[in-house]
Protein backbone atom coordinates (compact mmCIF):
# COMPACT_ATOMS: atom_id res chain seq x y z
CA UNK A 1 0.00 0.00 0.00
CA UNK A 2 2.68 2.53 1.17
CA UNK A 3 4.58 1.41 -1.69
CA UNK A 4 1.40 2.01 -4.48
CA UNK A 5 0.83 5.61 -2.40
CA UNK A 6 4.15 6.86 -3.22
CA UNK A 7 4.06 5.88 -6.84
CA UNK A 8 0.79 7.68 -7.35
CA UNK A 9 2.21 10.91 -5.41
CA UNK A 10 4.98 10.75 -7.90
CA UNK A 11 3.19 10.32 -10.40
CA UNK A 12 0.62 13.27 -9.59
CA UNK A 13 3.88 15.25 -9.41
CA UNK A 14 4.71 14.46 -12.58
CA UNK A 15 1.68 15.40 -14.43
CA UNK A 16 1.37 18.78 -12.01
CA UNK A 17 5.22 19.73 -13.52
CA UNK A 18 4.18 18.34 -16.92
CA UNK A 19 1.45 21.08 -17.00
CA UNK A 20 3.61 23.60 -16.05
CA UNK A 21 6.03 23.28 -18.47
CA UNK A 22 2.87 22.83 -21.11
CA UNK A 23 1.82 26.44 -19.53
CA UNK A 24 5.24 28.18 -19.75
CA UNK A 25 5.98 27.10 -22.96
CA UNK A 26 2.40 28.51 -24.25
CA UNK A 27 3.21 31.89 -22.19
CA UNK A 28 6.61 31.50 -23.74
CA UNK A 29 4.95 30.88 -27.55
CA UNK A 30 2.32 34.01 -27.03
CA UNK A 31 5.18 36.19 -25.94
CA UNK A 32 7.46 35.44 -28.79
CA UNK A 33 4.35 35.98 -30.92
CA UNK A 34 3.53 39.79 -29.66
CA UNK A 35 6.96 40.30 -30.11
CA UNK A 36 7.11 39.57 -33.45
CA UNK A 37 3.66 41.43 -34.01
CA UNK A 38 5.35 44.60 -32.50
CA UNK A 39 8.63 44.11 -34.42
CA UNK A 40 5.92 43.53 -37.58
CA UNK A 41 4.12 46.46 -36.72
CA UNK A 42 6.74 49.48 -36.37
CA UNK A 43 7.92 49.75 -39.52
CA UNK A 44 5.14 50.37 -41.02
CA UNK A 45 4.17 53.01 -38.38
CA UNK A 46 7.12 55.10 -38.83
CA UNK A 47 5.46 57.29 -42.03
CA UNK A 48 3.09 57.78 -39.29
CA UNK A 49 5.22 58.40 -36.43
CA UNK A 50 6.70 61.58 -38.74
CA UNK A 51 2.81 62.85 -39.35
CA UNK A 52 1.85 62.28 -36.60
CA UNK A 53 4.40 64.51 -35.12
CA UNK A 54 4.16 67.08 -37.04
CA UNK A 55 0.65 67.54 -36.40
CA UNK A 56 0.63 66.65 -32.69
CA UNK A 57 3.03 69.15 -31.66
CA UNK A 58 1.37 72.00 -33.25
CA UNK A 59 -2.16 70.60 -31.83
CA UNK A 60 -0.04 71.05 -28.41
CA UNK A 61 1.40 74.61 -29.19
CA UNK A 62 -1.94 75.88 -29.84
CA UNK A 63 -3.13 74.67 -26.46
CA UNK A 64 -0.06 76.17 -25.08
CA UNK A 65 -0.73 79.74 -27.16
CA UNK A 66 -4.29 79.53 -26.11
CA UNK A 67 -2.87 79.08 -22.27
CA UNK A 68 -3.68 75.25 -21.35
CA UNK A 69 -1.46 73.06 -19.21
CA UNK A 70 0.20 70.33 -20.75
CA UNK A 71 -2.26 67.86 -19.02
CA UNK A 72 -4.92 69.10 -21.30
CA UNK A 73 -3.46 68.32 -24.62
CA UNK A 74 -1.97 64.75 -22.92
CA UNK A 75 -5.55 63.79 -21.72
CA UNK A 76 -7.31 64.71 -24.07
CA UNK A 77 -4.84 63.24 -27.07
CA UNK A 78 -5.31 60.08 -24.96
CA UNK A 79 -9.24 59.65 -24.88
CA UNK A 80 -10.16 61.28 -28.13
CA UNK A 81 -7.51 60.65 -29.98
CA UNK A 82 -8.46 62.40 -33.29
CA UNK A 83 -6.93 65.02 -34.86
CA UNK A 84 -9.06 67.43 -36.46
CA UNK A 85 -11.78 67.55 -33.47
CA UNK A 86 -9.10 68.62 -30.97
CA UNK A 87 -7.79 71.13 -33.00
CA UNK A 88 -11.68 71.94 -32.68
CA UNK A 89 -11.53 71.26 -29.22
CA UNK A 90 -9.31 74.12 -28.36
CA UNK A 91 -11.60 76.62 -29.63
CA UNK A 92 -14.26 74.92 -27.98
CA UNK A 93 -12.83 75.22 -24.75
CA UNK A 94 -12.00 78.87 -25.29
CA UNK A 95 -16.21 79.51 -25.82
CA UNK A 96 -18.94 79.78 -23.50
CA UNK A 97 -19.83 76.31 -22.10
CA UNK A 98 -22.51 74.39 -24.50
CA UNK A 99 -22.62 70.83 -23.95
CA UNK A 100 -25.07 70.01 -26.59
CA UNK A 101 -23.42 71.74 -29.54
CA UNK A 102 -20.22 70.60 -28.34
CA UNK A 103 -21.96 66.95 -28.87
CA UNK A 104 -23.53 67.59 -32.03
CA UNK A 105 -20.07 69.14 -33.48
CA UNK A 106 -17.96 66.26 -32.78
CA UNK A 107 -20.42 64.06 -34.31
CA UNK A 108 -20.17 66.28 -37.18
CA UNK A 109 -16.30 66.15 -37.25
CA UNK A 110 -15.85 62.46 -37.00
CA UNK A 111 -18.93 61.49 -38.80
CA UNK A 112 -16.54 59.76 -41.46
CA UNK A 113 -15.38 57.17 -38.86
CA UNK A 114 -19.02 55.53 -39.81
CA UNK A 115 -17.57 54.67 -43.48
CA UNK A 116 -14.54 53.13 -41.80
CA UNK A 117 -16.41 51.27 -39.60
CA UNK A 118 -18.17 49.72 -42.31
CA UNK A 119 -15.22 48.81 -44.21
CA UNK A 120 -13.32 47.30 -41.34
CA UNK A 121 -16.43 44.93 -39.71
CA UNK A 122 -15.21 41.77 -41.89
CA UNK A 123 -11.28 42.80 -41.20
CA UNK A 124 -11.58 43.49 -37.70
CA UNK A 125 -13.42 40.35 -36.62
CA UNK A 126 -12.91 37.61 -34.51
CA UNK A 127 -9.55 39.76 -32.81
CA UNK A 128 -11.74 39.42 -29.66
CA UNK A 129 -10.78 41.88 -26.13
CA UNK A 130 -8.07 43.57 -28.60
CA UNK A 131 -11.12 44.88 -31.12
CA UNK A 132 -12.29 47.15 -28.27
CA UNK A 133 -9.02 49.39 -28.50
CA UNK A 134 -8.80 48.66 -32.56
CA UNK A 135 -12.25 50.19 -32.46
CA UNK A 136 -11.50 53.25 -30.27
CA UNK A 137 -8.46 53.70 -31.90
CA UNK A 138 -9.99 53.94 -35.36
CA UNK A 139 -7.94 57.41 -36.44
CA UNK A 140 -7.61 58.24 -40.70
CA UNK A 141 -4.26 57.03 -40.83
CA UNK A 142 -4.96 53.61 -38.26
CA UNK A 143 -7.70 52.64 -40.70
CA UNK A 144 -5.63 53.70 -43.75
CA UNK A 145 -2.87 51.12 -42.49
CA UNK A 146 -4.79 48.29 -40.90
CA UNK A 147 -6.86 48.13 -43.78
CA UNK A 148 -3.84 48.17 -46.86
CA UNK A 149 -1.26 46.60 -45.01
CA UNK A 150 -0.68 43.16 -45.78
CA UNK A 151 0.16 41.27 -42.52
CA UNK A 152 4.03 39.48 -42.79
CA UNK A 153 3.58 35.34 -42.99
CA UNK A 154 3.75 34.10 -39.82
CA UNK A 155 2.23 37.45 -37.75
CA UNK A 156 -0.71 37.47 -35.48
CA UNK A 157 -3.41 39.45 -37.49
CA UNK A 158 -5.04 40.25 -34.09
CA UNK A 159 -1.18 41.45 -32.49
CA UNK A 160 -0.40 43.79 -35.33
CA UNK A 161 -3.27 45.53 -35.83
CA UNK A 162 -3.05 46.15 -32.01
CA UNK A 163 0.13 46.94 -31.85
CA UNK A 164 -0.24 49.62 -35.10
CA UNK A 165 -2.89 51.41 -32.88
CA UNK A 166 -0.84 51.62 -29.85
CA UNK A 167 2.01 53.23 -31.42
CA UNK A 168 0.45 55.44 -33.57
CA UNK A 169 -1.58 56.23 -30.47
CA UNK A 170 1.47 56.80 -28.58
CA UNK A 171 3.33 59.06 -31.45
CA UNK A 172 0.02 61.18 -30.62
CA UNK A 173 -0.09 61.75 -27.39
CA UNK A 174 3.55 62.06 -27.04
CA UNK A 175 3.91 64.41 -29.74
CA UNK A 176 1.00 66.56 -28.31
CA UNK A 177 2.43 66.54 -24.62
CA UNK A 178 5.68 67.93 -25.53
CA UNK A 179 4.52 70.95 -28.31
CA UNK A 180 2.64 72.52 -25.18
CA UNK A 181 5.85 71.89 -22.78
CA UNK A 182 7.90 72.59 -25.70
CA UNK A 183 6.02 75.86 -26.80
CA UNK A 184 7.68 78.37 -28.62
CA UNK A 185 11.02 76.59 -28.76
CA UNK A 186 9.68 74.66 -32.05
CA UNK A 187 12.23 74.87 -35.05
CA UNK A 188 10.33 76.50 -37.95
CA UNK A 189 11.98 74.70 -40.85
CA UNK A 190 9.98 71.75 -40.28
CA UNK A 191 6.94 74.08 -41.49
CA UNK A 192 5.89 71.71 -44.85
CA UNK A 193 6.12 68.26 -43.02
CA UNK A 194 2.12 67.67 -42.57
CA UNK A 195 2.54 67.15 -46.25
CA UNK A 196 3.51 63.53 -45.31
CA UNK A 197 -0.41 62.73 -44.64
CA UNK A 198 -1.50 63.79 -47.50
CA UNK A 199 1.20 61.23 -49.21
CA UNK A 200 0.35 58.27 -46.93
CA UNK A 201 -3.28 58.76 -48.36
CA UNK A 202 -2.11 59.52 -51.80
CA UNK A 203 -0.01 55.99 -51.75
CA UNK A 204 -3.00 53.52 -50.40
CA UNK A 205 -4.81 55.14 -52.85
CA UNK A 206 -2.64 54.38 -55.64
CA UNK A 207 -2.05 51.13 -53.77
CA UNK A 208 -5.83 50.48 -53.71
CA UNK A 209 -6.31 51.65 -57.84
CA UNK A 210 -3.87 48.87 -58.53
CA UNK A 211 -5.89 46.15 -56.64
CA UNK A 212 -8.82 46.87 -58.04
CA UNK A 213 -10.17 45.37 -61.67
CA UNK A 214 -13.02 48.37 -61.70
CA UNK A 215 -12.70 52.10 -60.42
CA UNK A 216 -16.02 53.01 -60.06
CA UNK A 217 -15.62 53.48 -56.59
CA UNK A 218 -12.60 55.37 -56.56
CA UNK A 219 -14.17 58.07 -59.54
CA UNK A 220 -17.38 58.34 -57.07
CA UNK A 221 -14.98 59.13 -54.41
CA UNK A 222 -13.09 61.86 -55.89
CA UNK A 223 -15.75 63.20 -57.97
CA UNK A 224 -17.97 63.65 -55.09
CA UNK A 225 -15.58 65.34 -52.94
CA UNK A 226 -14.28 67.62 -55.39
CA UNK A 227 -17.86 68.64 -56.50
CA UNK A 228 -18.88 68.55 -52.35
CA UNK A 229 -15.10 71.09 -51.93
CA UNK A 230 -16.56 73.30 -54.59
CA UNK A 231 -20.20 73.57 -53.49
CA UNK A 232 -19.91 73.75 -49.71
CA UNK A 233 -16.20 74.71 -49.02
CA UNK A 234 -13.30 73.38 -47.17
CA UNK A 235 -15.32 73.84 -43.71
CA UNK A 236 -18.28 71.92 -44.67
CA UNK A 237 -17.95 69.66 -47.24
CA UNK A 238 -17.23 66.13 -45.65
CA UNK A 239 -20.85 65.17 -44.84
CA UNK A 240 -22.29 66.28 -48.34
CA UNK A 241 -19.30 64.66 -49.80
CA UNK A 242 -20.41 61.30 -48.12
CA UNK A 243 -24.09 61.61 -48.57
CA UNK A 244 -23.12 61.59 -52.49
CA UNK A 245 -21.01 58.61 -51.99
CA UNK A 246 -23.24 56.61 -50.55
CA UNK A 247 -26.08 57.62 -52.33
CA UNK A 248 -24.36 56.44 -55.59
CA UNK A 249 -22.68 53.95 -54.44
CA UNK A 250 -26.61 52.46 -53.23
CA UNK A 251 -27.50 53.31 -56.85
CA UNK A 252 -24.99 51.27 -58.43
CA UNK A 253 -25.80 48.52 -56.40
CA UNK A 254 -26.82 46.12 -59.47
CA UNK A 255 -24.50 47.25 -62.30
CA UNK A 256 -21.21 47.21 -59.87
CA UNK A 257 -22.57 43.66 -58.45
CA UNK A 258 -23.51 42.37 -62.17
CA UNK A 259 -19.97 43.62 -63.45
CA UNK A 260 -18.11 41.86 -60.51
CA UNK A 261 -20.20 38.56 -61.33
CA UNK A 262 -19.14 38.60 -64.77
CA UNK A 263 -16.01 39.58 -64.42
CA UNK A 264 -15.08 36.96 -61.63
CA UNK A 265 -16.33 33.68 -64.14
CA UNK B 1 -15.58 77.72 -18.05
CA UNK B 2 -14.71 75.75 -14.59
CA UNK B 3 -12.64 72.70 -14.24
CA UNK B 4 -15.92 70.96 -14.23
CA UNK B 5 -17.19 72.34 -17.65
CA UNK B 6 -14.04 71.73 -19.68
CA UNK B 7 -13.61 68.24 -18.57
CA UNK B 8 -17.85 67.78 -19.92
CA UNK B 9 -16.79 69.26 -22.63
CA UNK B 10 -13.58 67.08 -23.52
CA UNK B 11 -15.98 63.77 -22.42
CA UNK B 12 -18.52 65.02 -25.19
CA UNK B 13 -15.74 65.25 -27.56
CA UNK B 14 -14.51 61.46 -26.84
CA UNK B 15 -18.19 60.45 -26.90
CA UNK B 16 -18.50 61.81 -30.45
CA UNK B 17 -15.35 60.17 -31.11
CA UNK B 18 -16.40 56.59 -29.87
CA UNK B 19 -19.99 56.90 -30.71
CA UNK B 20 -19.16 57.33 -34.71
CA UNK B 21 -16.46 54.57 -34.34
CA UNK B 22 -18.33 52.05 -32.41
CA UNK B 23 -21.73 52.48 -34.42
CA UNK B 24 -21.32 50.07 -37.41
CA UNK B 25 -19.55 47.23 -35.15
CA UNK B 26 -23.08 47.82 -32.88
CA UNK B 27 -24.98 47.55 -35.71
CA UNK B 28 -23.93 44.60 -37.30
CA UNK B 29 -22.81 42.03 -34.49
CA UNK B 30 -20.21 39.86 -35.28
CA UNK B 31 -22.60 37.19 -34.48
CA UNK B 32 -25.08 37.83 -37.03
CA UNK B 33 -24.54 37.39 -40.96
CA UNK B 34 -23.94 41.33 -42.33
CA UNK B 35 -26.60 42.25 -44.29
CA UNK B 36 -25.90 42.20 -48.34
CA UNK B 37 -25.61 45.36 -48.69
CA UNK B 38 -23.78 46.30 -46.15
CA UNK B 39 -20.86 44.15 -47.06
CA UNK B 40 -21.15 45.41 -50.76
CA UNK B 41 -20.31 48.91 -49.08
CA UNK B 42 -17.80 47.23 -47.41
CA UNK B 43 -16.22 45.96 -50.44
CA UNK B 44 -16.37 49.43 -52.43
CA UNK B 45 -16.53 52.24 -49.74
CA UNK B 46 -12.66 52.54 -49.55
CA UNK B 47 -11.50 53.21 -52.24
CA UNK B 48 -14.24 56.39 -52.19
CA UNK B 49 -12.94 56.70 -48.63
CA UNK B 50 -9.11 56.94 -49.71
CA UNK B 51 -10.21 59.26 -52.66
CA UNK B 52 -12.10 61.55 -50.18
CA UNK B 53 -9.49 61.58 -47.67
CA UNK B 54 -6.77 62.77 -50.64
CA UNK B 55 -9.15 65.60 -50.93
CA UNK B 56 -9.54 66.30 -47.29
CA UNK B 57 -6.05 67.09 -46.74
CA UNK B 58 -5.92 69.13 -49.67
CA UNK B 59 -9.47 70.97 -49.01
CA UNK B 60 -7.35 74.60 -47.42
CA UNK B 61 -5.40 74.32 -50.95
CA UNK B 62 -6.41 78.06 -52.82
CA UNK B 63 -6.51 76.48 -56.05
CA UNK B 64 -7.14 80.72 -57.19
CA UNK B 65 -4.51 82.68 -55.65
CA UNK B 66 -1.26 82.68 -55.02
CA UNK B 67 0.87 79.46 -56.39
CA UNK B 68 -2.43 78.29 -57.35
CA UNK B 69 -2.00 74.95 -55.74
CA UNK B 70 0.86 74.05 -58.16
CA UNK B 71 3.00 73.28 -54.94
CA UNK B 72 0.26 70.67 -53.96
CA UNK B 73 -0.29 69.26 -57.44
CA UNK B 74 3.66 69.08 -58.13
CA UNK B 75 4.75 66.87 -54.37
CA UNK B 76 1.21 64.70 -55.62
CA UNK B 77 2.70 64.27 -58.31
CA UNK B 78 6.24 63.58 -57.59
CA UNK B 79 4.52 60.96 -54.77
CA UNK B 80 2.51 59.10 -57.12
CA UNK B 81 4.92 59.28 -59.60
CA UNK B 82 7.96 57.17 -57.34
CA UNK B 83 5.30 54.83 -56.10
CA UNK B 84 4.49 53.89 -59.29
CA UNK B 85 7.88 53.38 -60.63
CA UNK B 86 9.25 51.33 -57.09
CA UNK B 87 6.77 50.87 -55.34
CA UNK B 88 7.91 51.25 -51.92
CA UNK B 89 5.99 52.44 -49.51
CA UNK B 90 8.25 54.99 -47.56
CA UNK B 91 10.30 56.42 -49.95
CA UNK B 92 7.40 57.74 -52.35
CA UNK B 93 5.95 59.09 -49.29
CA UNK B 94 9.87 60.79 -48.24
CA UNK B 95 10.20 61.58 -51.84
CA UNK B 96 6.79 63.43 -52.34
CA UNK B 97 7.03 65.42 -48.43
CA UNK B 98 10.95 66.39 -48.93
CA UNK B 99 9.56 67.64 -52.69
CA UNK B 100 6.60 69.68 -51.15
CA UNK B 101 9.35 71.41 -48.36
CA UNK B 102 11.37 72.65 -50.64
CA UNK B 103 8.93 73.93 -53.21
CA UNK B 104 7.50 75.79 -50.85
CA UNK B 105 10.62 77.80 -49.43
CA UNK B 106 11.47 78.07 -53.23
CA UNK B 107 8.08 79.46 -54.50
CA UNK B 108 7.77 81.90 -51.06
CA UNK B 109 9.52 84.89 -51.81
CA UNK B 110 7.74 84.69 -55.23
Amino acid sequence: MPHECIIEKIARRNIISNQNILQITKLKNNYSMIIKALRAAFPVTLPIFAGYWFLGLSYGLCMHAAGFDWIYPMLMSMVIFGGSLEFVAVQMLLSPYAPAQVLVMSLLIQARHIFYGVSMLEIYRGTGWKKFYLIFGMTDETFAINYSAKVPAGVDKGWFMFFITLLNHFYWVSAATAGCLAGNLLPENIRGIGFVMTALFVVIFIEQWLKEKRHVSAFIGFFCALGALAIFGPESFMLPAMAAIALLLALLQKPIRKAEATSDH
Amino acid sequence: MTTEEEIITVALCAAGSLITRFLPFAVFSEKRPTPSFIRYAGKYLPSAVFALLVVYCLRNTDALHGMHGLPEFLSVAATAALHLWKSKMFLSMAGGTACYMIIIRLTENL
